[in-house]
């Protein structure tokens, strides 16, 4: 920009509603919580990594504290054992929180859907989830459409929107992977 | 030294302890009494002859045709490059095996996850708890008459 049209948006004022600025804000800067479950972390992983780079979406911050995480990309498999964690883990994370399940088997089970003893048949069978991403592994292209949907799910929600409740106001949405 | 010559050893200095032998196979193998497991691992791993140093693997079986449960062990001598398998029995309604960690340290954790996963006994075992499962988790799941639970502490195991 030259200097005389820095010069010029000085003193401009921008209009919009509040519910706007802060659903763009919110929407651009999904942070997700740094863990991995099962072979569909690598996808998570390659999803970080340059060649897709999710920092481009505004979520590359990986957080290792759920304090400071907007997002709970679950990537893998949820053992029973590991299931109270992740209860607790999105139970730490401060609202408003949003819940990506990435792979069958966070989905349903997946692979040990009907003999896996020790696995969990769906995470949201613990947790509430925004948004459902298919395959097995999904490819990181279908992880980012579901992070897109999400952000577009973001940007339309309220100011105040509080747990499950106005949750059900937006349905779950499905990503093909 | 090939497998026939480790199993006349065994026999020869732990007599009665070879139940059944197979050594014309790709894992030549040999099954041992339960009560001398722990004498022959020790003669395995300090025999000058034998040094079966190394424990690959240890294992459990189900048969439940037979009502038997079984443990194996891979053993692996890297001075002489040998391979040897040994195989226990145990009852299905009283499993019981004495521990080998004595002599394999390897076998802490592997015979932790037999007990878990089977529930076999082994006795003297230093620190018997379930490893991979829950500590509250009930039954032991790869026996073949293991009925998945309904649901694991409220939350349903159905899909
Ligand atoms: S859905 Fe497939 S790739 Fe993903 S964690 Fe399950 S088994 Fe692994």
């Amino acid at each position: 920009m030259r200097e005389t049209d820095l010069r010029s948006t000085e003193g401009n004022v921008l209009l919009t509603s509040l519910e706007a600025a802060v659903g763009w804000g919110r929407g651009n800067s999904l942070w997700p919580l740094t863990f991995g479950l099962a072979c569909c972390a690598i996808e998570m992983m390659a999803t970080g990594m340059a060649r897709f780079d999710i920092d481009r979406f505004g979520s590359g911050p990986f957080r290792p504290s759920p304090r400071q995480a907007d997002v709970m990309i679950v990537s893998g498999t949820v053992t029973h054992q590991m299931a109270s964690r992740i209860k607790r883990l999105y139970d730490q994370m401060s609202e408003p929180k949003y819940v990506i399940s990435m792979g069958s088997c966070a989905n349903s089970g997946g692979p040990y859907v009907d003999h896996g003893y020790s696995v969990l048949k769906g995470v949201d069978k613990i947790i509430p989830v925004d948004v459902y991403i298919t395959g097995c592994p999904p490819r990181p292209e279908a992880l980012l459409d579901g992070l897109l949907t999400l952000q577009k799910m973001v940007k339309k929600m309220g100011l105040v929107r509080s747990g499950r409740g106005d949750r059900d106001k937006y349905e779950p949405v499905v990503i093909q992977g | 030294m090939g497998p026939n010559e480790i199993r006349d050893k065994i026999e020869q200095l732990i007599p009665g302890a070879v139940l059944a032998y197979e050594g014309d196979t790709f894992d030549p193998w040999a099954k041992i009494d339960s009560k001398h497991i722990v004498d022959v691992c020790r003669l395995m791993h300090d025999d000058p002859e034998l040094c079966f140093v190394s424990m690959m693997n240890l294992a459990g079986v189900d048969w439940p045709k037979e009502k038997m449960l079984q443990v194996v062990y891979h053993l692996y001598s890297f001075e002489y490059n040998l391979k040897f398998v040994l195989k226990v029995d145990t009852p299905r309604d009283d499993p019981r095996i004495p521990s080998v960690t004595s002599v394999y340290n390897f076998a802490n954790w592997q015979e932790r996850e037999v007990y878990d996963l089977f529930g076999i006994m082994f006795e003297g075992h230093p620190d018997l708890r379930r490893i991979l499962l829950p500590f509250d988790w009930e039954g032991h799941p790869l026996r073949k008459d293991y009925v998945t639970p309904e649901t694991y502490r409220g939350v349903t195991n159905k899909p």
